[in-house]
């Protein structure tokens, strides 16, 4: 043990004067969160809209006051008639024009089917598509007011009809930050052990030291261990303290327990620090390990474990590939304590492989570090 | 009392290359034991079996009668080492460093802090305990490095190459501090290619090519030029002049040292008066020859080509 805190006590002295651990450590997971928590928003809200109203009668009003009363839309210019819509969108004035013709309350007076016309921005398509999406809503919303008021004006008794009602659990506001911390823990986790503890073992052969070392009366487990339980310690704390700054800056509040939380992690950690003694035992500079490090575990977590791209939407063959990364195992537990509240029991089977693929890494990682030269 | 180092028929391989071949020599308690040889010639080697870092193809080597194949992590334990690159975390201070080797060798308080005391005292790096060691000149990491693999109180103490790259003041420093560890009682197996340090050692293996080509104490090793004669010539076109003494009668072996040569011939009287004679009658005019008490590096030169007129230079077989 008396060991072993000596290796601890001095990788815990060296990260804190090595500058690249630093950063590592400290400036990536903060830069992360911040970009992530605040940029990375697929919240769609507030889209400047221009309005070019050619009817002007109370129907049109209606219909507009729909929209700019909706968070969805800002109306930000009363477009003239004959109006150039094309230089709208090019000098981004708006990212949609809605264009009621001059013919809307005649129609709608008529009795017929009035036409009106959305045009959007496509060049983002996510935001494009959502925009429709909610555009329809309003005007499906306004359509049902319009009936309703001609059937009270006709004296005719309203049809029967289904008032749908849409929740969503957990995340009621459908926030996608609520969605994507969980997953940014995983990643910054990922990253972040598998580097430390690649990069601290290979800067020892690097720098001779790692030859000093096994002449020592230090055993090669008490040197893993020494090498491995300051960054376990450092990333646990950095999990906490990742949860704590989302709860101010973004309100995500973790509703399971935090011991559910902290063994998951664990299992999580012991994988991904398994996996960086093996990067560390494949690599003989910094640079390399680096590479490796990014390539094998930031690239999976960030693509392949369902924290930005939804899994069930990729290519069957990418959906078989998931399974073998421990993030996507990890982000579907972290989400369910996270946000749903629960505990580990339903995800077992999720549980049980982080717990096996965290040993099969440790054990394989161990026997190829312990291994005798020569 | 049994020698604590004992080595016995030890080779290496590394795939085809031989870097060690059938050394066998003992070390005597408290000696200062010698292991010279140019870059390439097997002493690190010999080393690294030494401490356990290495396992012998073939052969046996004892530390402290263990068996350093099948009982390395005991010998570890006894052992310290030292080797030509600093092996010091330079992001870590004096102390820390101090420290940390102390831990690792398992040392507690309060004896962890009475030999990180003694260490700092010991190599004169007292005042200096926080500054940072990448800060440090040369001299001193080497001191620091020193005191590192020797807070564990070893018995049998390793240095590879342990002078290399530092200043002529320093080297003396150091070597005065092996000195009074030697006198002390510990063990000391040196490596070094300088060979005005093996002035401080009891006894000495020369190393060539893998193979230990000569063993001894210094005197014992000039031995080999019983009957001979060593003679320093200094002249204008040394190259040339060179093959010219190779020609010559009685002419054992000629050497080039800087600018000079050195010709080693059998020893019968008047051999500087012919040497010279030769000399002027080819041509060198204004040559001096002079007969000198033959150096450690004279000895090594004529070992080694020695040896590697009768074949065994060839490593690669």
């Amino acid at each position: 043990m008396r060991k072993i805190w000596a290796v601890a006590l001095k990788e815990l002295r060296q990260a804190v004067r090595d500058p690249l651990t630093l950063m590592l450590l400290v400036g990536l997971p903060s830069l992360m969160l911040l970009m992530y928590g605040y940029a990375l928003n697929f919240d769609v809200r507030h889209v400047a809209l221009a309005v070019q109203d050619r009817d002007r009668s109370p129907a049109s009003r209606d219909l507009l006051a729909s929209f700019g009363e909706s968070t969805y839309f800002d109306i930000v210019a009363d477009l003239p008639a004959g109006a150039d819509l094309d230089a709208i969108a090019q000098r981004r004035i708006a990212r949609a024009v809605l264009v009621i013709p001059e013919d809307f309350s005649e129609t709608l007076a008529a009795g017929r089917r009035a036409a009106v016309q959305l045009i959007v921005d496509g060049s983002d398509a996510r935001t494009a598509t959502t925009l429709l999406g909610y555009a329809s809503a309003l005007v499906a919303e306004t359509n049902i007011a319009m009936i309703r008021g001609t059937l009270r004006r006709t004296g005719t008794p309203a049809p029967p009809s289904i008032d749908y009602q849409p929740r969503a659990w957990y995340n009621p506001e459908l926030q996608s930050t609520q969605f994507l911390i969980p997953g940014l823990i995983g990643f910054i986790l990922m990253l972040t052990a598998v580097l430390a503890t690649a990069l601290s073992v290979v800067r020892e052969k690097e720098r001779g030291t790692m030859e000093q070392l096994r002449v020592t009366a230090l055993g090669p487990g008490q040197l893993i261990l020494g090498k491995t339980l300051p960054y376990l310690g450092i990333t646990v704390a950095g999990t906490f303290l990742i949860l704590l700054v989302a709860r101010v800056l973004f309100g995500v509040v973790v509703r399971g327990s935090y011991l559910d939380l902290l063994a998951l992690t664990l299992l999580y950690l012991l994988g991904a620090l398994g996996f960086g003694l093996l990067v560390s035992s494949v690599s003989d500079s910094q640079a390399l390990a680096f590479q490796f490090g990014i390539i094998l575990s930031m690239l999976p977590s960030i693509f392949l474990s369902g924290f930005i791209f939804p899994i069930r939407s990729m290519p069957v063959v990418l959906q078989w590939v998931t399974y073998a990364f421990p993030t996507r195992y990890f982000l579907v537990v972290l989400r369910g304590i996270v946000l749903k509240g629960a505990g580990l029991g339903p995800y077992w089977r999720d549980v049980a492989f982080l717990g096996i693929y965290g040993l099969a890494i440790f054990s394989i990682a161990w026997v190829r570090l312990t291994r005798k030269e020569g | 009392m049994t020698s604590p180092v004992e080595v016995d028929h030890l080779s290496k391989r590394f795939g085809s290359f031989w870097a060690v071949q059938d050394v066998s020599f003992d070390v005597r308690p408290g000696d200062i034991f010698g292991l010279l040889g140019s870059n390439g010639a097997g002493k690190s080697t010999v080393i690294r079996m030494l401490c356990g870092l290495l396992s012998p193809t073939s052969g046996r080597a004892r530390v402290l009668g263990l068996d350093v194949a099948r009982d390395a992590e005991n010998v570890k334990r006894q052992i310290g080492y030292m080797t030509q690159r600093f092996s010091l975390y330079v992001d870590l201070t004096v102390t820390q460093n101090l420290r940390f080797y102390g831990g690792v060798y398992g040392l507690r308080e309060p004896a962890l802090r009475e030999r990180v005391q003694w260490a700092l005292r010991h190599s004169g790096l007292e005042g200096k305990e926080d500054l940072l060691t990448s800060g440090l000149p040369g001299g001193w990491r080497q001191r620091l490095a020193l005191a590192c693999a020797i807070l564990h109180e070893p018995k049998v103490l390793f240095l590879d190459e342990p002078t290399g790259g530092v200043d002529p003041i320093s080297r003396r420093q150091f070597w005065t501090l092996i000195d009074t560890m030697a006198e002390s009682g510990i063990t000391i197996i040196v490596t070094t290619h300088y060979l005005d340090e093996a002035e401080h050692c009891g006894r000495i293996a020369l190393m060539h090519a893998g193979r230990l080509v000569s063993l001894g104490s210094v005197g014992q090793l000039k031995e080999v030029f019983a009957g001979r004669v060593v003679l320093e010539v200094a002249c204008p076109r040394y190259q040339e002049a060179l093959e010219e003494l190779e020609r010559a009668d009685g002419v054992l072996e000629v050497a080039l040292f800087g600018t000079r040569l050195h010709v080693v011939v059998t020893e019968a009287g008047g051999a500087r008066e012919r040497i010279a004679e030769r000399l002027e009658r080819a041509g060198y005019a204004g040559a001096t020859v002079e007969r000198i008490v033959p150096s450690l590096e004279d000895v090594f030169i004529h070992t080694v080509m020695e040896a590697e007129s009768r074949g065994e230079g060839a490593a690669i077989k």
